[in-house]
């Protein structure tokens, strides 16, 4: 009897062991798998989120965005605000302060002018920098004493936590990076492939569009952490797989945005292996309306090239093509087929949160055939050649629609493909391998930011809580071209002078209600330019194995954010 | 009596033999002989079976393969109900419907003409390039040597790195010039074509090389028979047999290539039908709805295994030394 308890008592004593007495490295190797594979370990030079969260690892920022939301101090000693003097009265300027004795992981230390060389990085001017909305309105970047840094607007910032903070503004070495500037960016391959950061793993060895493996930072500031030794980030495959290799076969801990049929995923989770973990954030699965002409007869400097509205769409700068094929859309029964409790449908492209989202648009809930029909003979769109699709002065409404592989993705095309033949529009259907479409290679014809199609559907989001920078996503400024190596987020290529100006009033306005106001202004001004039409605000849903401990999705920031403070449950 | 049976003998010998059967052309030896070997006839049979159902099917079974209809969306097949009576069918939808709605049988038949569309005319043309490679290398010995450098060259290129770097480069223009679907099909037809060739070539031309030094090769050499009139109509029909045999291989291939193409998500439109793709958009649900990967798997299956008997059935039956034993 005696025996037995003392037994249990080690039992015991054991299963708590993992928490108590942490150490670095002690849980040895952690598998994730990311089905799109990173083709870039530098967040800068892609706008994909595949690369922002691999990088993430390795690369920190300031402040990061916790699983609901809040700024939580990263490299930061804390969040400088106006009460405790680290933002000026006249929100022209931000001080923060480095933590003490913060080093890089080959044991030099991070100091000011990593900061100000990483903001000249981004925002060189023969660069492509894809981050380059986290340094809008960001005059100087400055050293204050030993550990602060001083970041001076060009105007009243009320919103201030954008550069340096999140996943996408992480800070690079200044000693690495100082002979990548501008053009020379993407040529930098040793850099780009294995960036020396503060996070707690380093890069061991890269292979692009394949697998990462990453050691624990010997370096790291917290000696007890990371739990891991080695991670293995294995880069590939499809969402199915990915999920089954999580769920049902246990061969990884850890897989991300696993967009498959709720039907589907709920069957694998049945399996008992990971549980199945969302955090609903800002994403929006989207279409985004080409606002250029794609026509594939173009030179490569024309298609798909904004030209201060000379090239512009042959329709779909009409926003009654664009209402009519939002109006076509059953918006519920594609969140019933593909998304389940994952998702709502939605008519914003800024969703949440609550104070940002406009109501303005949620007529387009409601399926509406008919209407959508009558609007196009009323704009004048008929079928005067009676091959069954609308046209206009020898213009057909018939359009590529191309996203990524993706069973759900394909199934929506489908959906949708069907609505619009009802609406007399023929629609020809592409579906691009996601590691290609969201690669970012500025070679290939068939990325997302290159957009050599009419339509195309993806899902984004925004890193934190606040939508400014976001919004400032459809300036016209950040139109991907050939002079920028295609980096920008205005995919859709839309440009109006007010939208630009209410960015701008934004950037100015401190009032918390009248930002709200601006937000569902601009918000409003796009969905009625029908450029862009929002389908389902989902969740992000990714699965971990049941003995990964410490895992807190988050939707506003990298998924793998406290990855420093993930462990092994042993049973 | 000795001296009689002598002289008739001797008669019978010089006496032209009455013909005891009717006379038989060849290709009747030939239908005797391949009648001979079950396999084949079964596999020609289906093979029939599912050229026939793919074609005829579509004006028998009068439902769009992409007509969505959300409301009878997977239904099972109608066999289901002989262990579950309680399964969800509907006897209008025999094979039952996908996630979408849409009718498993008519994308059964639509991907069947796309599957086999592909097969036959991607055999057709590696069968050409590879029958005119073989043969000019065999017979002139001054181009041997190039062309089977060549030869050598093309086996060495991978199909598949091949396919996806034509697809990213060819498929613009090929879309513009013939649509989105011929585009594709010219592409993958043409691809499987160029890249399958090489086994006919090297058969065809080891052949050759052994019957261009026989005496019936040198007997209308001889005579003045030019090259082309001996390759016409001594050579060729001599070698008929390996060709047929490796272009019933070359068919399974081409299906099987085409199926793996789809697999991988490049290739047709996502919405065009092939056996390959629904096999592949069937996955997910595998254990839920098996007969959605089973069906198109079986065919894909059968069609290649028939095709395989079938070459076998023919080799045996084209051969004038294996035939009537």
């Amino acid at each position: 009897m005696k025996i037995r308890t003392l037994l249990m008592g080690a039992v015991a004593a054991t299963a708590f062991a993992p928490a108590a007495f942490a150490e670095r490295g002690s849980d040895g190797q952690l598998n994730i798998i990311y089905w799109q594979a990173p083709s870039t370990m530098n967040p800068f030079l892609s706008g994909g989120t595949k690369e922002i969260e691999a990088a993430s690892l390795v690369l920190e920022s300031l402040a990061r965005f916790n699983d609901s939301g809040e700024i939580v101090p990263w490299l930061a000693e804390d969040i400088p605000t106006i009460e405790n003097g680290g933002v000026a009265e006249d929100l022209t300027s931000i001080t923060w302060t480095l933590k003490e004795g913060l080093v890089w992981s080959d044991g030099s230390a991070v100091t000011a002018d990593d900061l100000i060389f990483t903001h000249e990085y981004c925002t060189h001017p023969e660069g492509g920098c894809a981050q380059a909305s986290y340094f809008d309105g960001v005059a100087s970047v400055e050293a204050v004493g030993d550990r602060g840094v001083r970041i001076n607007f060009e105007s009243p910032k009320p919103f201030p936590y954008t550069a340096f903070v999140g996943a996408e503004s992480p800070i690079l070495q200044k000693a690495q990076f100082q002979e990548c500037l501008g053009t020379r960016a993407p040529e930098c391959t040793t850099a780009n492939f294995g960036p020396i950061g503060t996070g707690p793993f380093v890069v061991d060895e890269f292979r692009p569009n394949d697998v990462i493996t990453f050691i624990a930072n010997e370096n790291y500031r917290d000696p007890a952490k990371p739990a891991f030794a080695t991670v293995t980030f294995k880069g590939g495959g499809d969402a199915a797989a990915a999920a089954r290799s999580v769920l049902e076969t246990g061969e990884f801990d850890y897989a991300w945005n696993l967009q498959l049929a709720p039907d589907v995923l709920s069957r694998m989770e049945a399996a008992g292996k990971g549980t199945v973990v969302a955090a609903y954030g800002t994403s929006v699965e989207r279409l985004h309306l080409n606002q250029t002409n794609a026509d594939p007869a173009l030179g490569p400097d024309q298609r798909s090239v904004y030209m201060d509205g000379e090239n512009a769409h042959p329709f779909l700068t009409d926003p009654k093509v664009g209402q009519a094929l939002s109006m076509a859309i059953d918006r519920a029964l594609i969140d019933e087929i593909g998304y389940g409790a994952g998702g709502q449908p939605t008519c914003n492209v800024l969703p949440a949160p609550e104070l940002y989202a406009s109501t303005a648009n949620d007529g387009c809930l409601v399926q509406d055939i008919e209407g959508a029909n009558a609007l196009l003979d009323e704009a004048g769109w008929v079928d005067s050649n009676g091959n069954g699709v609308r046209d206009k002065d020898g213009i057909e409404l018939s359009v590529l629609f191309q996203t990524s592989t993706n069973a759900v993705r394909q199934d929506t095309q489908a959906l949708i493909k069907d609505w619009w033949s009802q609406i007399g529009v023929e629609t020809e259907l592409r579906n691009v391998d996601a590691s290609v479409f969201f690669g970012g290679d500025p070679g290939s014809p068939d990325t997302f930011q290159k957009f050599y199609a009419d339509i195309e559907m993806y899902t984004n989001n925004f890193a934190g809580v606040d939508p400014e920078a976001y919004m400032a996503n459809w300036l016209c400024a950040d139109i991907p071209s050939p002079e920028n190596q295609w980096q920008g987020n205005n995919i859709q290529r839309f440009c109006r002078a007010e939208y630009d100006a209410l960015v701008e009033q934004m950037s100015t306005t401190a009032d918390l209600e009248q930002r709200g106001e601006l937000a569902k202004q601009m918000n409003d001004m796009i969905m009625q330019s029908y450029s862009i039409i929002p389908l389902i605000h989902r969740g992000n849903p990714s699965a971990h194995i049941n003995t990964l401990g410490g895992v807190k999705m988050s939707d506003w920031d990298s998924e793998l954010w406290n990855i420093a403070d993930w462990y092994r449950i042993d049973n | 009596m000795t001296d009689q049976n002598a002289e008739i003998e001797t008669f019978g010998a010089l006496k032209d033999k009455e013909p005891q059967k009717e006379p038989r052309s060849q290709w009747r030896d030939v239908w005797d002989q391949f009648r001979k070997h079950k396999g084949a006839l079964i596999g020609g049979g289906f093979l029939l079976f599912i050229t026939l159902f793919v074609l005829i099917g579509p004006l028998v079974w009068q439902v769009d393969p992409k007509a969505l209809d959300i409301r009878n969306k997977d239904l099972r097949p109608v066999y289901t109900l002989l262990w579950d009576s309680q399964a969800n069918v509907l006897w209008s939808r025999p094979f039952g419907t996908d996630n979408l709605g849409r009718d498993i049988m008519a994308t059964l038949i639509a991907g069947g003409q796309a599957s086999l569309a592909v097969g036959w005319a991607a055999m057709i043309l590696s069968l050409v390039i590879g029958t005119m490679v073989g043969v000019t290398a065999g017979y002139f010995k001054r181009l041997d040597g190039i062309l089977m450098r060549i030869t050598d060259l093309f086996l060495s290129l991978p199909i598949l790195p091949l396919l996806l770097v034509a697809v990213t480069l060819f498929r613009q223009p090929l879309r513009a010039t013939f649509g989105p679907e011929g585009g594709m099909f010219i592409l993958i037809v043409g691809i499987i074509g160029i890249t399958s060739w090489m086994p006919t070539a090297r058969i065809v031309r080891g052949e050759i090389l052994a019957l261009k030094e026989r005496e019936f090769v040198l007997a209308a050499r001889s005579i003045g028979t030019t090259p082309f009139l001996i390759i016409r109509r001594h050579l060729l029909p001599n070698v008929i047999s390996p060709i047929m045999v490796s272009a019933t291989l070359g068919l399974a291939t081409a299906i099987i290539t085409e199926s793996a193409l789809s697999f991988l998500g490049v290739g047709f439109p996502s919405d065009f039908p092939t056996w390959g793709k629904l096999l592949s958009d069937a996955v997910p649900r595998m254990e839920e709805f098996p007969e959605r990967v089973m069906l198109p798997g079986i065919l894909i299956s059968l069609t290649v295994l028939s095709v395989n008997y079938l070459g076998d059935g023919l080799r045996d039956a084209l051969d004038p030394r294996i035939r009537g034993r």
